[in-house]
């Protein structure tokens, strides 16, 4: 158990690409001077939610490991995770952080059965001592997700569906134990009609198993649906942050209020507010490289200050607002 | 007088290797007509055969994709065009791109990527015209892209140098620059996020409004529909499982699938619990026998197994394919 009652905390992190060549080029800032927490003792689902083109695979590629920041820190369970750098060390951290990625038909060889998989990480963890024991916990894992081992063994991924297998690859995610699971738009390449079974499933993890959950969408529908908190991103900044009821339904940053007016609500009586016109962004670049607050060229309510200065955190009802309008 | 009549069509997939033969029956008896002057949204999971209906009605049929049975007939004003009969040199100098246009789905990888966004457009109209005046031909292009509110810079930039909304409108200019009769748009805001996809819907429902032309636009995503499209068909595993206005289909469906559909679509300030369908998408190759939604169906009756509903006028352009429902009688 870690000092604070923490399970996750980002300390002011940021991370710079140097983009062009060697002499010219500009700096892109993909994660810019992000907090947030998780905390131990009370397992939810944190949703990080925005544009395309805003950090969030930086985001999760950072606390994977997998990235180290510019400046800031990333503390899992009070460890800084710049300082772990012993393979057993790294190990140990990856048990218990575990990925879903996007797209599970490349998640799995298609040359290789979905069950070697599973066997490989149980073993390789360390979580079972042989391949007797590892199909044990490989089924627990499964069945978990509503799967059986004889359901997937000795079979390849096209011929499971792609909720069965994207429903395999959290089974996977799940043989370690993990804390924490950070789920990469696990329901963006999954079918309508199997996409409410990922999300059911992710809530159960979350009440039965105590499994924390970053969940990482551009769907707002699914991440009301089952998060607690959420986190709407912009060119690397966190907006808007708070519980989902409060962000979602009481937005007060204007990028937030635009998102949700645009998400379609399939309601075809409502669809005038949804056609009013709205204008978009210019080029990704162009938007990253700006002074002050990258939302400033689309915003209603932009005043001079928004494009001089990077704007400050402010505590709005429930949710960490970033916007001059509040302060 | 419909734009285009599709009758009885089944398209299929026929492979044969090393003596093993296979169909996939992606396509199997669809009928349906377009209008002018609407858009007609189309919705299914992935591999019931959307791509593959496009296929055939937009006349790029290539082994092993098979039209086995059924038409596909077009009728442009006074110009007349049976796509499954039609020479290759007429579809490509005069339907294609004049007539039927097509927004793909990536439209990242539509654009040359070393090439300026003004060489894609002379490319497309070098296909049908000779360009004589280059001048001429740059305002015309610019005139069309500043109407539908691209800036014309975007002419003389690369690819890479537009974000992916832009990209994707890019393309709708270039499908529209003919002004055709149907515009064809395959999942074309699926890559994108709502405040884009937003905009991009917006832009092909203006130009729909401004030239009074037909859309066929082809999305899994039933909100997408409920705020853009006319009419909607429903498709399950090849075959149309109910067509009706948007209101319709979303106040009063009928078809038990379509019901799941939409009673399962998560909304923001709404948490109660959404079930998700039981059983997994039929594989094609080997579907179900008769209503191939009746493993995974909570009213299948006996009759569904062996028998493949018709499907049946219900009431006034409200048809649907369920043994449940009954025709309305005449």
């Amino acid at each position: 158990m870690s000092a604070n009652g923490k399970l996750l905390d980002v300390q002011h992190v940021t991370v710079e690409f140097h983009i062009g060549g060697l002499m010219g080029g500009s700096l892109l800032v993909a994660v810019n001077d992000i907090s947030f927490s998780m905390e131990s003792d009370r397992p939810a689902i944190f949703t990080l939610a925005g544009e395309s083109g805003r950090g969030k695979t930086t985001l999760s590629r950072l606390l994977l490991h997998d990235l180290d920041p510019t400046r800031g820190k990333v503390l899992f369970e009070g460890r800084d995770l710049a300082t772990i750098r012993k393979r057993n060390d790294l190990k140990e951290f990856m048990k218990k952080v575990q990925p879903v990625f996007q797209n599970p038909f490349e998640t799995f060889s298609p040359l290789r059965r979905v069950d070697a998989y599973l066997f490989d990480t149980a073993l390789n963890f360390g979580v079972a001592s042989d391949r007797q024991d590892a199909a044990r916990v490989v089924d627990g894992a499964l069945r978990n997700v509503g799967l059986s081992l004889d359901e997937v063994s000795k079979r390849y991924p096209h011929e499971l569906s792609g909720g069965q297998i994207q429903r395999v690859s959290v089974a996977r995610s799940l043989i370690s134990r993990p804390k924490l699971i950070l789920a990469d738009e696990p329901v963006s390449m999954v079918d309508a009609s199997l996409r409410m079974e990922i999300v059911n499933l992710f809530r159960k993890l979350r009440d039965e198993q105590k499994v924390s959950i970053i969940y990482i969408t551009h769907d707002l529908a699914t991440a009301y649906y089952i998060s607690d908190r959420i986190a709407i991103m912009l060119r690397g900044y966190i907006v808007e942050l708070g519980p989902v009821e409060d962000v979602l339904n009481r937005p007060a940053h204007p990028y937030t209020q635009l998102l949700k007016e645009s998400v379609p609500e399939p309601l075809p009586a409502d669809r005038e507010s949804w056609a009013k016109h709205i204008e978009l962004g210019t080029t990704e670049v162009k938007e990253y490289g700006r002074e002050g607050c990258k939302f400033a060229a689309r915003c209603p309510y932009v005043m001079d200050i928004c494009r001089k200065a990077d704007p400050p955190d402010v505590l709005v009802n429930q949710q960490t607002v970033k916007c001059y309008l509040y302060t | 007088m419909a734009l285009l009549s599709v009758n009885s069509l089944c398209a299929y997939y026929q492979t044969e290797l090393y003596g093993i033969s296979r169909t996939v029956r992606a396509v199997d008896g669809v009928t349906f007509e377009l209008y002018p002057n609407e858009i007609y949204g189309l919705a299914g999971e992935s591999s019931c055969g959307k791509t593959t209906l496009i296929k055939v009605i937009s006349g790029n049929v290539k082994p092993p994709l098979k039209v086995i049975s059924g038409s596909v007939d077009y009728q442009f004003g006074s110009y007349a065009v049976d796509m499954l009969h039609v020479p290759k040199e007429d579809l490509r100098r005069n339907v294609r791109w004049k007539e039927i246009s097509y927004v793909m789905q990536g439209s990242m990888s539509v654009l040359n990527p070393v090439r300026k966004v003004i060489k894609t457009f002379e490319d497309i109209v070098e296909t049908h015209d000779q360009i004589t005046n280059r001048r001429e031909f740059l305002e015309q292009v610019t005139a069309h892209i500043n109407r539908l509110g691209l800036p014309t810079e975007v002419l003389s930039s690369y690819p890479h140098q537009l974000s992916g909304g832009m990209k994707q409108r890019v393309a709708i200019a270039l499908a529209t620059l003919f002004q055709p009769s149907l515009i064809i748009a395959d999942e074309p805001t699926t890559a994108l996020d709502v405040v884009v996809q937003r905009g991009v819907l917006q832009m092909i429902k203006d130009i729909q409004g401004a030239s009074n032309n037909t859309v066929l636009l082809v999305t899994h995503d039933m909100a997408v529909h409920a705020n853009v499209a006319d009419r909607v068909m429903i498709m399950y595993a090849g075959r149309i499982a109910e067509e009706a206005p948007t209101e319709t289909i979303f106040n009063a469906p009928l078809h038990p699938y379509t019901q799941h559909l939409i009673g399962s679509l998560p909304m923001i300030g709404e948490r109660s619990n959404k079930a998700a369908l039981k059983g997994t998408p039929p594989n094609l190759a080997n579907p179900p026998s008769g209503c191939r939604f009746h493993p995974r169906c909570p009213y299948a009756m006996e009759v569904c197994q062996t028998t493949v509903p018709d499907l049946v006028l219900v009431k006034q352009r409200h048809r649907v394919a369920c043994h449940l429902i009954k025709e309305a009688s005449a």
